[in-house]
């Protein structure tokens, strides 16, 4: 019997942009990615700005073209899917990004945004995709009551809370969170936080969380892949990396986050 | 001799159109001596931005002072005329801004930017005015401050443009300086240079500062004092020491377990989810009566919808507003 393929396989991923001018050299902005994501296992991609980590994300769900390599989703060979079949494909894996402010259309009411993704495929009668919206709303959080609400009239962790929503309408497997925590109050991130633990468990959701905020991947990830020059120079087990950091870009990064003064751990709740 | 800055019973309105007024802060006091790091700590909208304006002199038109001094130096800042205020602003307090990329003009060079500032304030030649931009540029790190000089701000990373920030606000050696989240738009690496910076520059300068932050390891490092803010009040303050290790006011105390834990060291892996605070912070036009965290407090008594508690010291050098400590 064959072994279970990894939820997402990434082989020798290189994506190069050309040069701005002419005679300028092309940047790699990645340069060989190798990557594998098991089902249930929450991965962090931790690096710089410009490391590379939004491109990669971005070639992942198939808005950038890769210049070389290949993606596999559930033993699938992702960048040979096209039309029909890339649009179902699209359905599994989910992006949500920093500022929500920026995804959500700002004219567009509450349920309509969640419930957006259904009417454009054309899933079940008009009734059906209001009560599957107004569901998920209840789900993340969002009262009913405010299913006609704007965008604006929400608070930013109230906005995110509405991606969310919307990001699982088509019950995706990966949802990758691109900064989804910047810009957001800490009490706010924990509450994010704390909805995205409950959530997984309901929907047999995997997470890859994009992030430069080590400790909060700390405490929210099982592994961690750290990225530097377009490349992942480090990889494994959240405990063994920060713990016991191999590589020299790991070692800075982490002499770099920001401490806790005296204490060992924060006080208890 | 006087404080610095002497902030005392400040309390601010927004008035909206026709609706309740909003109340942004409520009875703030406070103090900021020559060469003290004060820190501030809050969630959004807890009044911390309205504070920075309002010594600056910025508040938008919807905003009334309804109650309070705001003294630098012993003159009252509220009852200055416009023209004072411009003088002082950015020149003798200046401000550092969360987004360098927002406080900068896209289409000028970065340092005409800081030039000007000198320009306005000092007059001069424009080779003066130059000259004192370019060792500003070189002051906060800068190795080539001619060529920064000459880039425009898409040309710089973030932690660049954060820095040409600095040295705005530092050019025409202010007697305060005022800094919202200097280094939260940043990412790891660029802030870690940016703590370290500031950190140097305050020793070097003797600067003194009323720093909002979230970094709890840099107001360690630089604050003698930090202040928690929650809607519009002050309800703790204390050393980082005292009150990072040990807070008094249940906000504080959920504040603090909101943050992620501490990145490990010698392979210890403290995993845990950071808590968030239950509920969410009060609409400002419809605070509570009484302790206005009630509603969300885990510790909540009889007396905390009565009236507001006052401030009490529970220890030397500590200041809580909450029942638990008399008040």
């Amino acid at each position: 019997m064959e072994a279970e393929p990894p939820l997402l396989h990434v082989r020798g991923l290189t994506k190069t942009y050309a040069g701005r001018r002419r005679g300028r050299p092309a940047v790699p902005a990645l340069a060989g990615i190798d990557l594998q994501i098991t089902s249930g296992t929450d991965l962090a991609l931790v690096g710089q700005s410009g490391s590379g980590k939004s491109t990669l994300a971005r070639c992942i769900v198939r808005l950038e073209e890769p210049t070389s390599g290949e993606i596999r989703f559930e033993g699938a060979d992702l960048l040979a899917l096209r039309g029909r079949r890339l649009l179902a494909f699209r359905e599994r894996i989910q992006l949500i990004l920093q500022d929500s402010a920026a995804a959500l259309d700002p004219r567009m009411s509450a349920l309509d945004i969640v419930s957006e993704p259904l009417d454009v495929l054309g899933r079940g009668g008009r009734i059906d995709r209001h009560r599957r919206a107004l569901e998920l709303m209840e789900t993340v959080g969002i009262p009913s009551g405010w299913a006609e609400r704007r965008p604006r009239e929400l608070s930013g962790g109230q906005r995110q809370r509405l991606a969310i929503a919307r990001a699982l309408t088509l019950a995706p497997r990966l949802l990758i969170l691109d900064e989804a925590f910047s810009g957001l109050d800490v009490s706010i991130q924990a509450q994010i936080a704390g909805l995205l633990q409950d959530l997984k468990a309901r929907h047999a959701l995997t997470y890859l969380y994009i992030s430069h905020d080590l400790a909060l991947m700390g405490a929210l990830a099982d592994e961690v892949a750290i990225m530097f020059e377009g490349r992942i120079v480090e990889h494994g087990d959240v405990a063994r990396v920060f713990g016991d950091p191999r590589h020299a870009h790991t070692r800075a990064l982490i002499a770099a986050s920001p401490r806790w003064p005296g204490a060992a751990a924060p006080p208890a709740p | 001799m006087p404080a610095l800055l002497e902030v005392c019973d400040l309390a601010v309105h927004h008035v909206g159109d026709g609706g309740r007024p909003a109340v942004a802060l409520d009875g703030v006091s406070l103090e900021v001596s020559e060469g003290e790091v004060v820190g501030l700590l809050g969630e959004s909208g807890c009044g911390k931005t309205t504070l920075l304006l309002a010594i600056l002199g910025l508040l938008p038109d919807s905003a009334r002072v309804v109650r309070g001094t705001i003294r630098f130096r012993g003159r009252d800042l509220l009852a200055a005329d416009e023209p004072e205020r411009r003088g002082l602003r950015g020149s003798r307090i200046s401000i550092i801004l969360q987004e360098p990329a927002l406080a900068l003009n896209p289409v000028r060079r970065a340092g005409a930017q800081v030039a000007e500032i000198v320009q306005a304030h000092r007059g001069g030649s424009g080779r003066r005015c130059r000259e004192e931009a370019l060792s500003a540029l070189a002051e906060v790190g800068f190795s080539e401050p001619g060529r920064i000089y000459d880039s425009y701000p898409h040309e710089l990373s973030g932690g660049q443009r954060q820095r040409v920030v600095i040295a705005q606000a530092l050019v025409c050696r202010p007697a305060l300086v005022l800094a919202d989240e200097p280094t939260a738009s940043l990412d790891t690496t660029a802030q870690a240079e940016l703590r370290a910076l500031l950190q140097e520059l305050q020793g070097r300068l003797n600067l003194s500062m009323l720093l909002v932050s979230h970094d709890l390891g840099a107001l360690a490092a630089i604050a003698r004092r930090v202040l928690v803010m929650y809607a519009g009040r002050l309800v703790e303050a204390g050393t980082p020491a005292d009150v990072f290790a040990g807070p008094l006011h249940p906000y504080s105390r959920g504040l603090l377990a909101a943050l992620p834990p501490p990145p490990p060291r010698a392979g210890l892996w403290p995993r845990r989810l950071p808590t968030p605070i239950a509920g969410s912070p009060p609409d400002p036009a419809s605070v509570p009566e009484g302790c206005a965290f009630e509603p969300r407090c885990p510790d909540r008594l009889p007396a905390c919808v009565e009236r507001a508690p006052r401030e009490e010291q529970p220890a030397e050098g500590r200041r809580v507003r909450c029942f638990k400590y008399g008040g």
